[in-house]
C-alpha cells in the first residue's frame, strides 16, 4: 500500500524541480505583469504602492490611436514578412532540391543569415541603408539611378526587407527537409503519368508539404509579432510611428512614458494574440493526428 | 502495340558499371519477365526503359524510333512500382484518373474510364478512400488500375507483388495473368520470384551481375539452360549439382563422380564426347529422380535419405550422395523411412552437363 503510493508519487517528485523553476521563472513574472496591468503604476513605486484602477489601462489603450497604429504596423509587418518569406523560402527550396555539385555548400550559405545575432543584423542593415554612404544608395548612385530614402519614407518596407533576408532561410531549410522526405516513387509515378515540372509541384509536392508549411508559417507568424531588436537598432520605431511595432511601443511606454501599468496591459493584448495563434497551431496538429488515427482505425477494422 | 528493342544498353554510376551491354528485343503483345537475384540490374534496366534513369551508352528503340532522349511522359508507357507509389493526398478515383486529368480529357470520359478499370480490378467500393485507408493488396490494385487507365502501349512492373503475403501474391498473380491475356500491351515485368516469372512470362530474361544470361520461353529455359546459373536459378526446389568426370569405356560415355557412375545416352553422349573438357558438373532436377529399386545402376543415383520435408501431396527428400547433398521430389504416398539407402532412376535425357570451369552447358548445338 505504502509502496504503491510512493510509486505513484515518484514521477511528481522528479518533475518537482522543473515545476518550481517554471513557477519562479515564468509564472511569477507573468502573474506580476497581469497584476500590474490593473494598476496605475510608475517605475518609482513598488507594485504595492501603485493604485488599483481595474480595467482602466485596457480601456485607455482601446481608445488610444497610437496603440492602434502600432498594432496595425505590427500586423502589416507580420503579414508581409511571413507571406514573402514563405513564397521565397518555399520557392528556393523547390529550386534547390536537386543533386548538383556544390549544392550542399550553397545550402549552408543560405542559412547563414539566421545565425547572425539580431543586433548585428540591425547594425549591418542600418549601415547599408544609410542615405549617403550606405551600400544601396552608393550602388544606385554609381548606376546613375535616383537614390532611395530607405529608413525615411520607406522605413517599414526597409525593415521588412531586412527581416526577410534574416528569416527566409528558416523557411527554406524546413521546406527543403519536407521536400526531401517526400516519397520519391510517387514523384516518379507523376512523371510517368505525364506531369510537367510545374504540375509536379502544384499537384504533388505542395499538397504533400502542406502540413509542414502550415506549422512553419504559424511559427514564423508568432515570431514576427515579437520582433524587436532589429527594428530597434535600425529605426527605433521611426520616423514618426511608421515602424513602431508593438514590442517597441511596450518598451517605450514603460521607459519613456513611465507607465508600467499600461505597458503591462499592452503586453497582455499581445499575449492574447499570440496565444490565439499558438492554439490555432495546436488545433491544427491535433486535427492531423486525429485524422491519422481515424484512418489507422479504419484500416485495422477491415483487416 | 509497340515493339521494344534494347541495343547494347550500358549503365554506369560514376565509375561503376552496373549493366554491361543489354541486348533485348520484345515483340508485339509480349509479356517479358526480367528475373535474377538481387542487385543484378533488373530495376535499372526497367527504369531506363521508363526514362527514370539516364542511359549511359546504347539506345532504346520503341517501334524502331530511339527514345532515350525522351521524358518518361513522352514514351507512351505506364508503370507499377514495388511500393505502389500512390499519391497519398488523393483518393482512389483521383489516383486512377491523375494522368487523364493532366491530359485534360473530358470529364465524362475520365469518369467512365475510372469506373471501367475500377471494375476490372475490383475497387468500385473504395473509390473515395485515400490510400492510407487501404490494405496492401488494395493499394496494389489501385496502382494497377492507375496504370491501366493510361491506356498506353507499354506496361512496366517493378516487383509489384513482392510486398504482399504469399496467399495474396498467388491470387494477384493469377489476376495479372488473366489481365495480360485480356489487354493488348507490351509488358515488361521485373521480379526475383521465379514462380512469377515462369507463370506469367511469354519470354523470360534471366539476368545476373549486369549481364543477360539467357532469354527464351519458360519451357526452353527450364529444359535447356545455357549455363549452371540459369539451371540453378529456375526450378523449385533447385537443380542438384554433382561434380563428375567424363569417361569413355568401350564406346559408351560415362559421367563418374563420388558415389555414382552414369551412362549418357544419345545426344548427351554425343555432346559430351565432342566437348574436350573432362571435368564437368552433372545437373539433375529433383523432379527427374524417380524412386525405383530395380533401376539399372548406370541410370540411377543411390542416395541415403537424411530428412523428409512433407509439403502435402509432394515431399522433398534431402539425401546424401557421397559427400554432396541431393534433393528429390516425390509423391508423399511412397512408403519410406529415414536413414534408408534407396535407388532413384534418372528420367532418361533429363540430365544436364556443365563445364566445371566456364559453367556453360555442354549440349549439342
Ligand atoms: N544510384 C545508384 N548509385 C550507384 N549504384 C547503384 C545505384 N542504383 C543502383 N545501383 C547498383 O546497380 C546495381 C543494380 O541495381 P538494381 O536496383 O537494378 O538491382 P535489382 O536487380 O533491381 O535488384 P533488386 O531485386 O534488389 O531490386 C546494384 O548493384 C546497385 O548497387
Ligand atoms: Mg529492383
Amino acid at each position: 500500500m505504502r509502496i504503491a503510493v510512493a510509486n505513484r508519487l515518484t514521477p511528481y517528485l522528479f518533475m518537482a524541480p522543473a515545476v518550481v523553476i517554471m513557477a519562479i521563472a515564468l509564472m511569477y513574472p507573468l502573474g506580476y505583469m497581469i497584476w500590474g496591468s490593473f494598476r496605475d503604476w510608475s517605475p518609482s513605486q513598488t507594485i504595492g504602492e501603485a493604485e488599483f484602477v481595474g480595467l482602466k489601462n485596457y480601456v485607455t489603450l482601446w481608445g488610444d490611436p497610437n496603440f492602434w497604429e502600432s498594432l496595425s504596423v505590427t500586423l502589416t509587418f507580420a503579414f508581409f514578412v511571413v507571406t514573402l518569406e514563405m513564397l521565397i523560402g518555399v520557392g528556393l527550396a523547390l529550386l534547390l532540391d536537386r543533386n548538383i555539385r556544390g549544392m550542399s555548400v550553397l545550402r549552408t550559405l543560405f542559412i547563414l543569415p539566421m545565425m547572425i545575432a539580431p543586433v548585428v543584423v540591425g547594425l549591418m542593415w542600418r549601415y547599408m541603408y544609410h542615405p549617403t554612404v550606405g551600400t544601396f544608395n552608393r550602388m544606385l548612385d554609381s548606376l546613375g539611378l535616383p537614390t532611395v530614402d530607405w529608413l525615411g519614407n520607406h522605413a517599414l518596407m526597409s525593415v521588412i526587407i531586412a527581416d526577410i533576408w534574416q528569416w527566409t532561410p528558416f523557411i527554406f531549410i524546413l521546406a527543403l527537409a519536407a521536400l526531401q522526405s517526400l516519397p520519391r516513387s510517387a514523384l516518379e509515378a507523376a512523371r510517368i503519368d505525364g506531369a510537367t515540372a510545374w504540375q509536379q509541384i502544384w499537384h504533388i509536392k505542395l499538397p504533400l508539404m502542406m502540413p509542414v508549411l502550415i506549422v512553419t508559417g504559424l511559427l514564423r507568424l508568432i515570431d514576427a509579432f515579437k520582433v524587436l531588436e532589429v527594428i530597434l537598432v535600425m529605426t527605433e520605431g521611426g520616423p514618426g510611428l511608421s515602424t513602431e511595432i508593438l514590442a517597441l511601443r511596450i518598451s517605450r511606454t514603460a521607459t519613456e512614458f513611465r507607465e508600467l501599468g499600461v505597458a503591462a496591459a499592452m503586453s497582455n493584448y499581445l499575449l492574447i494574440l499570440l496565444l490565439a495563434l499558438t492554439l490555432a497551431m495546436f488545433a491544427f496538429t491535433r486535427l492531423q493526428e486525429a485524422r491519422a488515427a481515424r484512418i489507422r482505425a479504419a484500416v485495422e477494422e477491415e483487416s | 502495340m509497340p515493339t521494344i528493342q534494347l541495343d547494347n544498353l550500358i549503365k554506369r554510376y560514376g565509375e561503376v558499371e552496373v549493366l554491361h551491354g543489354i541486348e533485348l528485343e520484345m515483340a508485339d503483345n509480349e509479356f517479358t519477365v526480367l528475373v535474377g537475384p538481387s542487385g543484378c540490374g533488373k530495376s535499372t534496366t526497367l527504369r531506363m526503359v521508363a526514362g527514370l534513369e539516364d542511359v549511359t551508352e546504347g539506345e532504346i528503340y520503341v517501334d524502331g524510333k530511339p527514345v532515350s532522349h525522351l521524358e518518361p511522359k513522352d514514351r507512351d508507357l505506364a508503370m507499377v512500382f514495388q511500393d505502389y507509389a500512390l499519391y497519398p493526398h488523393m483518393n482512389v478515383a483521383q489516383n486512377i484518373s491523375f494522368a487523364l486529368r493532366l491530359a485534360r480529357r473530358p470529364k465524362a470520359e475520365v469518369h467512365a474510364k475510372v469506373k471501367e478499370v475500377a471494375d476490372m480490378v475490383g475497387l468500385t467500393d473504395f473509390l473515395h478512400r485515400k490510400p492510407g485507408a487501404l490494405s496492401g493488396g488494395q493499394r496494389q490494385r489501385v496502382a494497377m488500375a492507375r496504370a491501366l487507365a493510361k491506356d498506353s502501349g507499354i506496361f512496366l512492373f517493378d516487383e509489384p507483388l513482392s510486398n504482399l503475403d504469399a496467399k495474396l501474391r498467388g491470387q494477384l498473380r493469377a489476376e495479372l495473368a488473366l489481365m495480360s491475356q485480356r489487354v493488348e500491351k507490351n509488358m515488361i515485368y521485373v521480379t526475383h520470384d521465379q514462380i512469377e516469372a515462369m507463370t506469367l512470362a511469354d519470354r523470360i530474361v534471366v539476368m545476373h551481375g549486369g549481364y543477360i544470361q539467357q532469354q527464351g520461353s519458360p519451357e526452353a529455359l527450364f529444359k535447356r539452360p545455357v549455363n549452371k546459373f540459369v539451371a540453378g536459378f529456375l526450378g523449385m526446389p533447385p537443380m542438384n549439382f554433382l561434380n563428375g568426370e567424363i569417361k569413355e569405356e568401350a564406346g559408351d560415355v560415362f559421367v563418374k563422380g563420388n558415389g555414382f557412375s552414369l551412362r549418357l545416352q544419345d545426344e548427351k553422349a554425343q555432346a559430351a564426347k565432342a566437348h574436350r573438357v573432362r571435368e564437368v558438373v552433372l545437373g539433375v532436377r529433383p523432379s527427374d529422380l524417380v524412386f525405383d529399386a530395380e533401376a539399372p545402376s548406370d541410370q540411377a543415383l543411390t542416395l541415403d535419405v537424411m530428412v523428409s520435408e512433407y509439403v502435402g501431396a509432394q515431399s522433398v527428400l534431402l539425401c546424401q550422395c557421397g559427400a554432396d547433398q541431393v534433393t528429390v521430389e516425390m509423391n508423399s504416398e511412397t512408403p519410406m523411412a529415414l536413414g534408408q539407402t534407396l535407388r532413384f532412376r534418372i528420367t532418361p535425357n533429363r540430365v544436364h552437363l556443365f563445364d566445371r570451369e566456364s559453367e556453360d552447358a555442354i549440349q549439342s548445338k
